[in-house]
């Protein structure tokens, strides 16, 4: 950058000088800001591939200087990570699906079908948003008890599902407002059943919808410490978020490597999901957050 | 087409799993938990009807009034940060980046989908002091300040600033986004109407921009609070609510208090005045704004 370009010239009024002045200091915060929003992840990664003499004797702030990726194979097998991921996708996935099934089947009756108590219906979701989770744990831990659910992936998968559908309904309730009745209407005409309508017609028009909301129910589900922390008591079932919790509070204080190797899978698949799709995300969780 | 649409059948199909999945999963338990403030036990040792006595142990509660306290003190600072933060970052992205943000606003959104335990675990190792410096700590001892050394997240004062600026960290590009989506909606007529007017840099931003944003802002300060009121992950994750309680929010406490010493009708009332915590927050801001509109 050359820097007589940036200064006015002499003698003819300088149309906005505090622009022209401040680009540098401008850009250095624009520098600082990304080194402190991206430098911690990128910390993880590096510190994960450091031997365990690196830890001791070099500064924090170093590279790796061996790439140890035993780390990675310690906090798969010693860490239990592999368990742990196990557990998590097997709980995450099948509530991911059921949400969005029930979600977009509700949000459909509540916006396209004509009923009295759809609008109460639709507050009554809408309040769910709002409740603090806290409130219902004691007596979910009492009824899971009671029906034997507690230490199960059931009683994740069926928390994870209800306590999802307030803000899936509410979103695509949001965009089955916004299209064209008069399609719908006209099949309907047409002759075609209300289950075709649903599938042939809503359905692919709101796909984008369920894609980004569901989006966002992974991030949820995934980063979810609560609830697994209440229902799972077994050490054999945690997930990956209560299983990191665990492990580094046995093995954090003295394993470094290993620590940061089951922090970056634990962050893996938000990350990799994130960086291919960041921009339904960024917009789901904006929009999510806006009409919640 | 009437008869279609009003099918009660189809409608029940369509609607039904999901309202009794919500029903018995959310709706049953608040029930049940407003229920249980009026019990002393858990399912184990069984159950006593205590009356009121629950509501009056929080009023002598010494630990209920710190928790309370270190919520709310939590919640106002963590909240203004994070829509402070955002809202910076919206003008930085709106007026200065431009066309050419989009590869500053992915960055800076990273962190809100990080899972909060592995943020936190990040952090703890960020301000280690034992076996080995992390990296605020050797960053200290390379430029000779070795007495600043400490064991940041084992002291409660500053175990408090460091969940804040974790906590603020990790959101600020979430509302950054949400803030920024609104700055862009600023219909470009209004902005030149202004510059036209004499407005300019913190002019035009404070009796401008500021103000056609208020209404998200708004939004976005009392989603904030009603999330930072219910933070448990990450103190969980960084100080387990410690030294001591220092750093030990409601949550945290109705946590505690139900799953470690089995008071399922004390924790249910921490709970419900968690729940009034939040209702009241969203009130006071609506009411406000209701207010400051009407000026």
């Amino acid at each position: 950058m050359q820097r007589s370009a940036s200064l006015p010239h002499p003698g003819q009024p300088p149309r906005r000088p505090m622009i022209q002045l401040s680009q540098l200091p401008m850009l250095l915060l624009v520098l600082l800001v990304l080194f402190v929003s991206v430098y911690p992840v990128v910390w993880i990664f590096l510190s994960s591939l450091k031997g365990a003499a690196e830890f001791s004797t070099s500064s924090m702030w170093a590279l790796p200087q061996t790439l140890e990726w035993s780390n990675y194979a310690r906090a798969w097998t010693e860490g239990n990570m592999s368990k742990y991921f196990v557990n998590s996708v097997t709980s995450v996935l099948p509530a991911l699906l059921l949400v969005i099934v029930l979600g977009t089947m509700a949000a459909f009756g509540i916006e396209i079908m004509r009923w009295k108590l759809r609008n109460v219906a639709s507050l009554v979701f809408l309040a769910g948003i709002m409740v603090p989770i806290q409130i219902v744990l004691l007596p979910l831990f009492t009824i899971y008890f009671k029906v034997h659910l507690l230490d199960t992936r059931l009683a994740l998968i069926i928390t994870y599902t209800a306590f999802g559908l307030p803000l899936v309904v509410f979103f695509l309730v949001g965009y089955f407002k916004s299209f064209a009745r008069e399609i719908i209407e006209a099949a309907i005409m047409d002759g075609a059943t209300i289950y075709q309508v649903f599938y042939k017609i809503a359905l692919p028009m709101v796909s984008n919808a369920i894609v980004t909301v569901a989006l966002v129910q992974f991030f949820f589900m995934w980063n979810d410490l609560l609830v697994s922390l209440t229902f799972i008591q077994n050490p054999d079932l945690r997930t990956v978020q209560s299983g990191l919790l665990a492990f580094t509070g046995q093995y954090g204080q003295r394993e470094w490597g290993p620590t940061f190797a089951s922090i970056a899978l634990a962050v893996a698949p938000t990350v990799m999901v994130y960086l291919l799709l960041n921009q339904m995300v960024m917009k789901g969780m904006a929009t999510g957050a806006v009409k919640g | 087409m009437e008869k279609t649409l009003r099918d009660w059948r189809a409608i029940l199909i369509f609607v039904g799993p999901a309202l009794l999945l919500y029903t018995l999963v959310l709706l049953v338990p608040i029930a049940w938990s407003l229920g249980y403030t009026f019990y002393e036990g858990s399912p184990i040792a069984g159950f006593k009807f205590v009356g009121f006595t629950n509501y009056l142990r929080l009023t002598e509660d010494p630990n209920f009034l710190k928790a309370l306290w270190f919520g709310t003190k939590y919640a106002l600072l963590v909240s203004t940060g994070q829509v402070l933060f955002g809202l910076l970052l919206a003008l930085l992205y709106a007026f200065y980046l431009k066309r050419s943000s989009a590869l500053v606003r992915t960055l800076v959104f990273l962190p809100v989908v990080l899972p909060t335990v592995a943020v936190a675990q990040l952090f703890v190792k960020i301000f280690a002091i034992a076996p080995q410096y992390g990296l605020v700590n050797s960053v200290l001892q390379s430029v000779g300040l070795e007495h600043a050394v400490q064991a940041f997240l084992g002291q409660g004062s500053s175990a408090f600033w460091i969940i804040a600026a974790m906590d603020i960290w990790k959101s600020m590009g979430f509302y950054a986004i949400l803030l920024y989506t609104g700055l862009v909606d600023i219909p470009e007529d209004t902005l030149e109407a202004a510059r036209l007017d004499g407005a300019q840099g913190w002019s035009l931003a404070r009796f401008v921009v500021l103000p056609l944003l208020a209404p998200i802002t708004i939004a976005s300060l009392i989603f904030s609070f009603n999330g930072t009121l219910k933070v448990f992950d990450s103190i969980l994750a960084l100080t387990g609510g410690g030294p001591g309680n220092a750093t030990t929010p409601l949550t945290l406490y109705m946590y505690k208090t139900s799953f470690t010493y089995g008071e399922y009708g004390y924790g249910s009332t921490l709970a419900l005045t968690l729940a009034i915590q939040c209702l009241l927050v969203t009130l006071l801001i609506f009411w406000r704004s209701r207010n400051r509109g009407a000026e």
